[in-house]
């Protein structure tokens, strides 16, 4: 039989980070997206990145050079909205975590809660007035479901709207979110509530009086990134600020579930990153005469990483085709996020290790993108939590309520 | 406006280039292709042209078969449509062939300007320009750093080590830009999906009316004998400097035939 690739096997391998060649099973429209996205931020963001982190800035002028390339709420049709594949959406975030998982979020929470929310449970209108803003990033999302003392139990959460008027007039919205990404930028918030008829959605347009907004500091992880407390005390809100199609708890879940989607592959472009920066450092650092790439127990601690980061990526390319054939369930999000960001924030560790002294420095990514790391195991479901939807999946039985 | 902005698919900058030992030319089989860098000032002036003034632009590549992703990524920036012509009988032309072979394939076209990078970063001659401009009997304003269309004249700034010159003609005219004449954007995610529809002619010698006789390594006038590898850099000299250190330096500099 005659193998048409034979030639390209002959070839020596050219990336080092790709050692399966996962690029091989990538379709022309997916990696030249992909290039797209690495080529503006190895300009735009790239070379600030370390400082960002380090001053707790979030890159705000970048966010309309992210909307005119099209990253913003890029797998959604219509209303200026790219329309891209799920898998061209997945291998976007791949590169933005590459840089930063703190980049990574704000598009997350943008097209993914944000956008998503509006876009899948919003009326006409709402769109028309959100959607073509948000995607040419003149506008900023963010949404609230986690409160300061309801996180991975959302179900319970205190933050109510009642309806004025025997269930006619307006509606006023009280309570506390905690620890909501773009919170303190958006010029909109996706908000969860408990009303009469169970949890429903309502977006809270910047200034709305009542709605106050306070950033986290103090936080060491995601620094490039705005985290904020939302405040909500007697905010009016007319019915038409209701998501008319969002009913229930499954509604924000269904929104954090294409969230997840974006993070088990942009896991995989942090933990990229770090490999990619251990291996040129081994490389460079001679110890004992030779460069430590040369020792035997670097090459297994890189073999390894290479090990988990390429099967991270295998994985998370299959859950693209699976959910670009509409068939991905819950779980198999779950078993994605689950094991992809715990690979990568092994691999962030010991590429650390590599680095010795300067991979405490933020000199280096490895260090910051370990620190990043810690909040996406936390967010969008913690990894125990992640656990226990795969278990209930095997077994039937849900242990964590 | 009808515009043609030209584009070559060079070798990535990147990548370890190597002659091919046979034919002296570059390899171009064993790197991955890619858009000439200056020809994506190229393509941006002539979008940015385009969407000032109104009008079309249609990107020409000439290249080996299969070399599609220079003037993809033309189509992906925005260009409207694209002419390719490849034909084996091209292989090898020089800057004067490759002119000629250019200026066959404009005079199957309309158009009221025709930009291109001011070089190449593989072979680096710089020339083409100047000799399209000459072929097609059109003015040329080259190394521009700033282009302004007014109706049918044509400004640009040309950098100098003095300054910059205002150069002016009339349209048609071929310009070539330097990198400082703008900031190309990035393919949008919908200009990339919407590029694989956009119409594609792709030409042979004959369709272009190309003497192969002019082009091709047969064709050229200049001839690559020999080719020899860089020697690896070997350690340079340390001039202590003890009072004829600047001497010392002007003989080095001498020697190289710098000053
Ligand atoms: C930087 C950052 C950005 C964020 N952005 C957003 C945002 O934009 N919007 C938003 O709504 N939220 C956001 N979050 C909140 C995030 O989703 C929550 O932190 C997460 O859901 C966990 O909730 P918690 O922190 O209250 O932890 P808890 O729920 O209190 O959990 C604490 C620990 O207990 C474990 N645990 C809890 N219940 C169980 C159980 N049943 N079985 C076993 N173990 C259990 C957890 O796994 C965890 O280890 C963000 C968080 C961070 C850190």
């Amino acid at each position: 039989m005659k193998h048409p690739g034979g030639a390209a096997a002959r070839r020596p391998m050219t990336d080092p980070l790709d050692l399966l060649d996962v690029a091989f099973l990538l379709g022309q429209d997916e990696r030249d997206i992909q290039r797209s996205v690495r080529d503006l931020l190895a300009d735009r963001a790239r070379p600030h990145i370390g400082r960002w982190f380090e001053q707790g800035h979030f890159p705000r002028d970048l966010v309309p050079e992210l909307g005119a390339l099209g990253l913003l709420g890029m797998h959604l049709e219509g209303y200026g909205c790219a329309g891209t594949s799920a898998t061209a959406y997945g291998l976007a975030c791949l590169e933005l975590e590459a840089v930063d998982s703190g980049l990574r979020s704000f598009v997350s929470v943008q097209g993914s809660l944000s956008m998503y929310s509006i876009h899948r449970y919003g009326s006409e209108e709402q769109k028309q007035q959100w959607l073509p803003r948000l995607a040419a990033g003149e506008a900023i999302g963010c949404f609230g479901l986690t409160e300061p003392d309801f996180g991975s139990d959302p179900a319970n959460m205190r933050t109510r709207a009642v309806r004025e008027g025997d269930g006619q007039g307006d509606w006023i919205l009280d309570g506390a979110k905690m620890w909501i990404t773009n919170g303190g930028v958006a010029d909109v918030a996706t908000v969860w509530a408990q009303t009469q008829d169970g949890i429903r959605g309502f977006l809270v347009p910047r200034g709305t009086p009542g709605f106050t907004t306070r950033d986290i500091e103090n936080k060491q992880s995601l620094r490039a990134s705005v985290t904020s407390e939302l405040a909500f005390d007697g905010v009016r809100l007319p019915d038409r600020a209701r998501l008319p199609h969002a009913r229930g708890l499954g509604a924000p879940l269904s929104c954090l579930n294409e969230a997840r989607f974006g993070i088990l592959f942009g896991a995989v472009g942090a933990a990229r990153d770090c490999l990619q920066s251990a291996l040129g450092y081994a490389d460079q650092r001679v110890q004992f005469g030779r460069p430590i790439s040369a020792f035997q127990l670097t090459q297994r601690k890189l073999a390894g990483m290479a090990l988990s980061l390429n099967t991270a990526m295998l994985l998370a390319l299959h859950l693209g085709r699976l959910k670009d054939a509409g068939r991905i369930r819950p779980e198999q999000i779950s078993a994605g996020k689950l094991n992809n960001v715990r690979a990568a924030i092994e691999i962030a560790r010991e590429c650390r290790t590599i680095l010795g002294a300067n991979g405490v420095s933020l000199e280096y990514p490895p260090i910051r993108h370990a620190n990043n790391l810690e909040s996406v195991l936390t967010y969008e479901g913690t990894e125990e939590i992640h656990t226990l939807v795969v278990g209930q999946a095997l077994t039937g039985r849900a242990a964590y309520r | 406006m009808k515009i043609v902005v030209l584009v070559k698919q060079v070798p990535d900058t990147w990548a370890e280039k190597r002659l091919d030992p046979d034919t002296l030319t570059v390899d171009r089989a064993s790197v991955d292709g890619l858009i000439n860098e200056m020809d994506e000032f190229a393509v941006e002036e002539a979008l940015q042209l385009a969407e000032k003034h109104g009008g079309e632009v249609t990107v020409v590549c000439m290249g080996p078969e299969g070399a599609t992703d220079a003037y993809k990524k033309a189509l992906q920036m925005g260009v409207d449509k694209a002419v390719f012509l490849t034909d084996p009988a091209l292989a090898g032309s020089d800057a004067v062939g490759t002119s000629y072979a250019l200026a066959q394939v404009l005079g199957t076209l309309e158009y009221d300007l025709v930009i291109l990078g001011s070089e190449a970063s593989d072979a680096r001659t710089s020339i083409v320009p100047a000799l399209l401009a000459e072929r097609l009997g059109l003015p040329q304003l080259t190394f521009a750093s700033k282009v302004e269309v007014d109706g049918t004249s044509i400004k640009i700034n040309r950098q100098t080590d003095y300054g910059h010159d205002v150069v002016e003609a009339g349209l048609p005219a071929v310009v070539s830009v330097v990198e400082k004449i703008n900031e190309p954007r990035y393919p949008s995610f919908k200009g990339i999906m919407a590029a694989k529809k956009k119409p594609v002619q792709t030409l042979d010698a004959a369709a272009a009316a190309i003497d192969t006789a002019r082009v091709g390594a047969v064709g050229s006038w200049s001839k690559v004998l020999d080719a020899t590898v860089t020697p690896p850099r070997s350690k340079g000299t340390i001039v202590t400097d003890e009072g004829s250190g600047g001497v010392e330096l002007a003989d080095f500099l001498a020697t190289k035939k710098f000053v």
